[in-house]
């Protein structure tokens, strides 16, 4: 209930930020007889319409896990964003042991299947991915080694 | 006869030792995955798919691999369903019905020899329907203008929205939030960006594979840690695997009636194989009666869903090859490989590139067999692999999306997208709004807006124009009904619960 009524609100804002955006397209008057804004402004409100149903007729509430879980999908995201920040930098031992380590210890919170599955994963992908598909990957950051 | 010099052609390129290397490995990687709680076709192949860019392959043999894992995971869904009562990805959901209390009482190699050799039956005979059926269909596309182009595309959206959820709105809000990232980027007509908010990064639009690896992959991580991995530890043990002879001769009829059914329901826009297992697991339990003892572990019961399924895979090839619209989730993975590797499909590949549809149709033949050698005989190896503890395979699965990723585009914004789209994933299932209409948006905006538009040009702005042939009509009346019927349908199709574990 209340889930659908917040998130069909707030896709609903969405879709009109979505249809305000093509608007300020200036096109020339040598265009085709539809020219650029049409669909765009279209597929924004009929979102804008089933956003509107969604507040107002919403489904039985879904189940949303509990606080600690939301804790660990949020620790799991900052974990991901962090590792893509630091792949080129850092190359791609380090960062992927750890966020492989993390990630495999927000599923099953034990300490060394953690660790043990970060290390080997990034040891044995690393292996996998230079030399068996051969893509260019730098094994560690670049500073190292000059 | 045309048909045998296609063939003929096509098993040329099949049985090149390269060619049947990857159809091999396919097949392998294909049931892993399937098998995999968790790991479906769609999710398998779409993290697939940037690493066969990486390996340099050529058109037919990427479309051979990808399409070898497909099927491969087709079958491979049957063996947690049957093991754990956990369906290894959707359409295998109706497989637990018959298959768990089968294994439960002790058969559970009966079972997975049987629904191997159903899901056989199923793949190849839907191999040989879309063999004959797609080049027939391809005749018919080749009819179609930027009108009909627009209405199919309609009838696609209208169809998945419609089947997909239990709500249409939240379906036709997905195909928009698709449509809508699919318009970002630099409009094509006009030379104009739109919808960039001035990021640089966005001027050449969302890559389709961004969005579908963070949806599909990177979204089933979220749902594991929310689970905290239950559910993946062994519930049967599996003796002895013998064939059970006389199930499979008294389960023939099923197969070939449910690999019927499940054909035809692959074909339908937006059905896919989840109806296809479901429609044949219901008429056969229906035509069998009480007497047929469904749901206690009947053979029939096994038979049925695998079959169809299979089929159904099959089938959704069709309109995938022959129109570019994809009819479910992992057929919608497959059309990004093919416009990833420059291939249109539609009417014209039959014509212009016959070595490609003719090479895969050919591979999917001899993928059967090779699956069914490693469903039957070796299905103990796979068995295995479901042992393998989650904490150790979802974050391999990530690690290896990201780097597929990054091998595409080399840029750290993609992988940061990507993480969104999971996030978004996550999202949208919890609020039970279905995530394939969001690809097929994605994958189809840019042409669904072109064929528009083009329409528009060749009418000079008259909007009666696209409804002015026969074929147009016929297609906006199917969409029309793709729509509104599955309300009326959708108490006839509530699934029986699962059995209990």
């Amino acid at each position: 209930m209340a889930s659908d009524r917040i998130f069909g609100l707030v896709f609903g804002l969405v879709a009109l930020a979505y249809i305000a955006s093509p608007t300020q397209i200036q096109t020339s008057f040598l265009t085709d007889p539809i020219g650029p804004k049409a669909f765009p402004i279209g597929v924004g409100i009929i979102a804008a319409i089933c956003s509107i149903y969604m507040v107002f007729r919403p489904d039985p509430e879904t189940t949303w896990p509990a606080l600690r879980t939301f804790a660990s999908l949020g620790i799991a995201v900052v974990v991901l964003v962090a590792y893509a920040l630091a792949l080129v930098p850092l190359g791609f031992l380090i960062p992927t042991a750890i966020a492989a380590g993390l990630l495999s210890y927000q599923i099953s919170p034990r300490l060394g299947p953690a660790v043990a599955s970060g290390i080997g994963l990034s040891i044995l992908l690393f292996v996998v991915f230079k030399f068996g598909l051969g893509l260019g990957l730098v094994a560690l950051p670049r500073g190292l080694f000059g | 006869m045309e048909l045998f010099a296609n063939l003929a052609l096509g098993f040329s390129i099949a049985f090149s030792p390269t060619t049947l290397m990857l159809a091999i490995i396919g097949c392998f990687l294909g049931t892993i995955i399937g098998a995999l709680p968790g790991l479906g076709p769609s999710n398998g192949v779409a993290i697939l798919i940037p690493l066969t860019f990486t390996l340099g392959l050529d058109a037919t043999s990427a479309l051979v691999l990808m399409s070898a894992v497909y099927y491969g995971a087709m079958y491979g869904g049957r063996i947690s369903s049957i093991l754990l009562n956990i369906p290894g990805d959707e359409p295998a959901l109706m497989t637990t019905l018959d298959g768990y209390p089968m294994a439960k009482a002790g058969r559970a190699g009966d079972a997975l020899v049987l629904s191997g050799v159903a899901s056989f039956v199923g793949a190849f005979l839907a191999t040989i329907g879309l063999m004959l059926l797609a080049p027939l269909l391809a005749r018919v596309a080749f009819l179609f203008g930027p009108a009909e182009n627009f209405a199919l595309f309609l009838l696609a959206f209208c169809a998945l929205a419609g089947m997909a959820g239990k709500n249409q709105a939240k379906g036709v809000l997905a195909a928009c939030i698709g449509l809508g990232i699919a318009m970002i980027g630099v409009d094509n007509n006009s030379g104009l960006p739109r919808l960039t908010g001035g990021n640089l990064h966005l001027f050449d639009g969302i890559d389709f594979l961004v969005a579908i690896v963070g949806l599909f992959a990177v979204a089933e991580v979220f749902f594991f840690i929310e689970s905290h991995g239950r559910n993946t530890s062994i519930g049967v043990r599996l003796e002895k695997v013998t064939i059970p002879i006389r199930d499979i001769w008294s389960t023939r009829w099923t197969m070939l009636r449910s690999s019927g059914v499940g054909f035809v329901a692959g074909i339908l826009p937006g059905a896919g194989a989840s109806l296809g297992s479901f429609v044949a697991y219901m008429s056969e339990k229906s035509i069998a009666g009480p007497k047929g003892k469904f749901g206690t572990g009947a053979a029939k019961g096994v038979a049925a869903p695998e079959a169809g399924n299979n089929a159904a895979a099959g089938g959704a090839l069709v309109p995938m090859l022959t129109l570019g619209v994809p009819g479910s989730g992992t057929t919608a993975v497959l059309l990004a490989l093919l416009v990833t590797l420059n291939i249109t499909p539609g009417p014209t590949l039959f014509t212009e590139r016959p070595e490609v549809v003719w090479g895969l149709i050919a591979s999917l033949l001899i993928a059967n067999f090779v699956l069914l050698l490693m469903n039957v005989p070796l299905v103990k190896v796979f068995v295995r692999v479901l042992q393998v503890p989650a904490w150790v395979l979802l974050p391999g699965v990530t690690m290896i999306s990201f780097v597929g990723i990054f091998s595409l585009s080399g840029s750290y914004f993609d992988l940061l997208l990507m993480v969104a789209f999971g996030a978004l994933g996550y999202v949208l299932r919890k609020l039970d709004i279905p995530t394939v209409p969001v690809i097929l948006g994605i994958l189809l905006g840019g042409n669904m807006e072109d064929a528009l538009r083009r329409a528009m040009v060749l009418s000079d702005g008259d909007w009666t124009f696209l409804f002015s042939s026969p074929i147009a009509i016929g297609l906006w009346t199917a969409a029309v009904l793709g729509f509104v019927l599955p309300i009326f349908l959708r108490p006839l199709l509530k699934k029986p619960p699962a059995p209990e574990t």
